[in-house]
């Protein structure tokens, strides 16, 4: 039997574990300096006072995160401790004077966002679901409508925010309308409908979920239709036979078949959509008010506007914490449905 | 195979370290980033020429819109790549803010040289938003640190035809005389105003003309010092005149929401009788209509107590970077740009008011007009202090709210009143 060189076997070891790194290493390189490095920056300047511009950036501790989470009652004394604070917060809430948030516009800029994600998740998704069913049956033009339907996605979000601020747009000129929408509901009889769709803060929200929806719905068809082609066409021939009706079919194979699709539109659509901000942007720049305020169009405020980059940098962190939550949440709900 | 992985590796990493390098330092290659769309073409042109006569390559890089290029500038700040010449497009303490981070030269040797030669050539509004004087309050060394390449003010603007139409004679004068007008508009189915009031700024801008004409700068700038509340009636009198544009229905539609590029196109397709605009408007609106017949009139004043103040001063401003190599040919750059004959050629081409007080011949007339008020403009950059941003924020907000009727005035000061404490007591937490 030859005999083995036991130094030479573990140059080659160390030489083959050494070329494995090397292949990752321009990956991990780039995945360090691009993702790692600015998380890490992001959070060491969210406990930081800085204006983005200057050299002073001043050590503040966890002070701007209290100003996100805390609350604060009015009259509160600006000498308090954080324990005194918190007693004088008790006091307030028995006195009932415990009402104000210390920056209430972020937080109902999240409940903004959590409402366009809910409009997201029910009209967008069931819109694009039923398209999807509805372009997967032998139709005629069905391919015509598969790509009509993908074209608003691939549309600019700026584009798209403005031509639909011309729609939506209130304005009157020699006595018509030259908003597309107030123009055609005039023009069948229901001038009571007619509306300032954007500057109404009854309105403004739900116009730009929809709008968003109509963006979006297009990703979520074109995931539902791959999905539903997945699906073994016997499955629906033996339920014919067992005599199931297309409700039953629908509840009982193409929607427990469709699950894992269905899990990863719904992370999709929420990480997408509690993140909007182009189409607010160009539609309503948050307004009017406060009302289409979302949570990155106060991080872009408190960043460019008012130059408070640490307060900015510590509401994104707290923005990507609640974002990672749902994340998992969601992640946890899908193994538990497999389970079952 | 591992020799040619390991050639891969280094070449990889030749390629991004070559990548993340700055440009080539030319020596006769001057970059300039700028914003303004409009006078791009013109400077690219007025570019050439001075390479023609110096050899000087000067490459002008568009970056638009402001709020983008101002991201840019302040990325870039933080990076250490700006350019030689660069504008500043914010307030005065963001400014002085540049300047202490060591990233603007001082240009006031320069202005000085030759008996103040270059100094003397502008506008005396045109040089004082850049200019710092001794002991002020933003802790900068005395100096003037830009260059204006031209002068703006914003003023309000009426359609004759639509005035006419509704037997509105002369231009108002008064508020009262404005409501007038706008009743009568109102009666024949026009819509009396327009402006971008999406546009926090501009909102602010229209409301603190009033703020001048009602209580004066001092009582302005006590406010911002906090000794003097929003609860003041004087500045409840000026969250009403909202309230009051809004309940005439003088406003036009959805101007919460209008960003100013719509609100001027609404105005040059004689959708609005009225518009609040800045002089820029005069190119932009023979853009979009050259027939339209327009003139041009101070916002009118609503107490005799104090003069109305308009915003104006500097339009773009350019700054020389310090840490540039190349910074005398910088500012010798800026020196041919602003003089006498490229003034001429740039309020030409982009009918804008210049800087250079030389230049002044054969302006539209509308612009003439604009340029008239220049000595009752006033900017927030000349000011000894400023409203804290969350402060002005929540205030133009406010106003937004009245428009839209969702808040009165008295509530509006008491809300922006309670943000005032908060942030003071916060900037007193925080110095602790």
């Amino acid at each position: 039997m030859p005999k083995i060189n036991l130094k030479h076997r573990s140059w080659y070891e160390v030489k083959d574990r050494l070329s494995s790194f090397l292949f990752i290493l321009p990956a991990a390189t780039i995945f360090a300096v691009f993702y790692v490095y600015p998380f890490f920056e992001t959070f060491n300047l969210s406990l930081r006072d800085w204006n983005g511009i200057g050299p002073a950036k001043l050590f503040v501790g966890f002070r701007n995160f209290s100003d996100i989470l805390s609350l604060m009652a009015s009259q509160q004394p600006a000498d308090l401790t954080w324990w005194q604070s918190v007693i004088y917060w008790l006091k307030s809430l028995a006195a009932g004077t415990l009402s104000l948030n210390y920056d209430e516009v972020w937080w109902r800029s999240v409940w903004h966002a959590s409402y366009i994600t809910l409009v997201a998740l029910t009209f967008q998704n069931a819109l694009a679901f039923m398209l999807a069913m509805a372009c997967d049956r032998e139709i005629r033009g069905k391919h015509f409508y598969r790509a009509v339907f993908f074209i608003p996605p691939v549309l600019s979000e700026v584009v798209v925010g403005l031509i639909w601020k011309w729609i939506l747009e209130g304005g009157v000129q020699n006595g018509q309308h030259y908003g597309l929408l107030n123009h055609c509901l005039d023009a069948i009889g229901l001038h009571h409908l007619v509306n300032d769709w954007l500057s109404d803060p009854k309105t403004a929200l739900t116009c730009i979920a929809v709008v968003h929806s109509w963006k979006g719905f297009g990703w979520g068809f074109l995931m539902f239709l791959a999905g539903l082609q997945t699906i073994d066409r016997e499955l629906y021939e033996a339920a014919k036979v067992d005599g199931a009706g297309a409700w039953r079919t629908f509840w009982n194979i193409t929607v427990p078949m469709m699950l894992p699709v269905i899990i990863v539109v719904v992370i999709l659509t929420i990480l997408g959509s509690m993140q909007a901000f182009v189409l607010i942007l160009s539609m309503t720049d948050g307004g009017p008010g406060y009302h289409t305020e979302v949570p990155v169009t106060r991080i872009l405020a408190a960043m460019m506007r008012t130059k408070e980059f640490g307060y900015a940098c510590a509401m994104g962190v707290t923005f990507g914490a609640i974002l990672i939550a749902l994340s998992a949440a969601l992640k946890k709900m899908e193994n538990r449905i497999k389970r079952i | 195979m591992s020799k040619r992985l390991a050639c891969l590796i280094v070449l990889c990493f030749a390629l991004l370290y070559s990548g993340c390098a700055g440009t080539p330092e030319d020596p006769n290659t001057l970059t300039v980033w700028h914003w303004m769309t409009d006078r791009h073409d013109v400077l690219v042109q007025l570019a050439e020429q001075y390479k023609a006569q110096t050899g000087i390559t000067v490459d002008f890089q568009l970056f638009a819109p402001s709020d983008i290029y101002s991201q840019k500038v302040i990325a870039a700040a933080q990076a250490h790549i700006l350019p030689d010449i660069f504008g500043i497009l914010d307030k005065k303490s963001v400014f002085a803010d540049f300047i202490k981070g060591g990233f603007v030269a001082n240009l006031k040797p320069y202005f000085e040289e030759n008996g103040r030669e270059w100094e003397n050539s502008f506008f005396e509004k045109a040089l004082e938003g850049n200019r710092f004087s001794a002991n002020n309050a933003y802790g900068v060394a005395e100096g003037i640190y830009a260059a204006p390449l031209d002068v703006m003010n914003i003023q309000m603007v009426y359609n004759k035809k639509l005035l006419e139409k509704a037997g509105v004679v002369s231009p108002p004068k008064t508020f009262d005389e404005f409501l007038r007008a706008a009743e009568a508009l109102n009666k024949i189915g026009i819509t009396p105003f327009v402006s971008g009031w999406a546009e926090l700024w501009l909102l602010d801008c229209f409301a603190s003309n009033y703020a001048f004409n009602i209580m004066g700068i001092d009582k302005i700038m006590a406010t911002y010092r906090g000794e003097v509340l929003y609860t003041d009636p004087d500045w409840v009198k000026v969250f009403e005149i909202f309230s009051v544009m809004a309940q005439k229905n003088i406003l036009a539609s959805g101007i919460v929401t209008k960003s100013n590029k719509f609100a001027e196109q609404d105005f040059a397709l004689e959708r609005a009788a009225f518009a609040f605009n800045g002089s820029w408007c005069v190119n932009v609106y023979h853009g979009m209509n050259p027939d339209l017949d327009y003139g041009v009139m101070l916002p009118p004043k609503i107490s005799d107590g104090h003069p109305l103040m308009i915003w104006g001063g500097a339009g773009g401003s350019l700054v020389v970077n310090e840490t540039s190599p190349r910074k005398e040919k910088a500012v010798a750059f800026l020196k041919w740009l602003t003089a006498q004959d490229q003034q001429a050629v740039l309020s030409e081409a982009t009918r804008n008011l210049p800087s250079n007080r030389n230049a002044l011949a054969d302006l539209p007339k509308e612009l003439a007009d604009f340029g008239q008020a220049m000595d009752v403009v006033t900017h927030q950059t000349v000011w000894p202090i400023e409203e804290d941003a969350v402060v002005k924020e929540k205030f133009t907000k406010g106003l937004q709210s009245i428009i839209i009727g969702e808040r009165t005035p008295q509530e509006v000061a008491r809300e922006v009143q309670e943000i005032k404490k908060r942030q003071m007591e916060r900037a007193i937490r925080r110095a602790q």
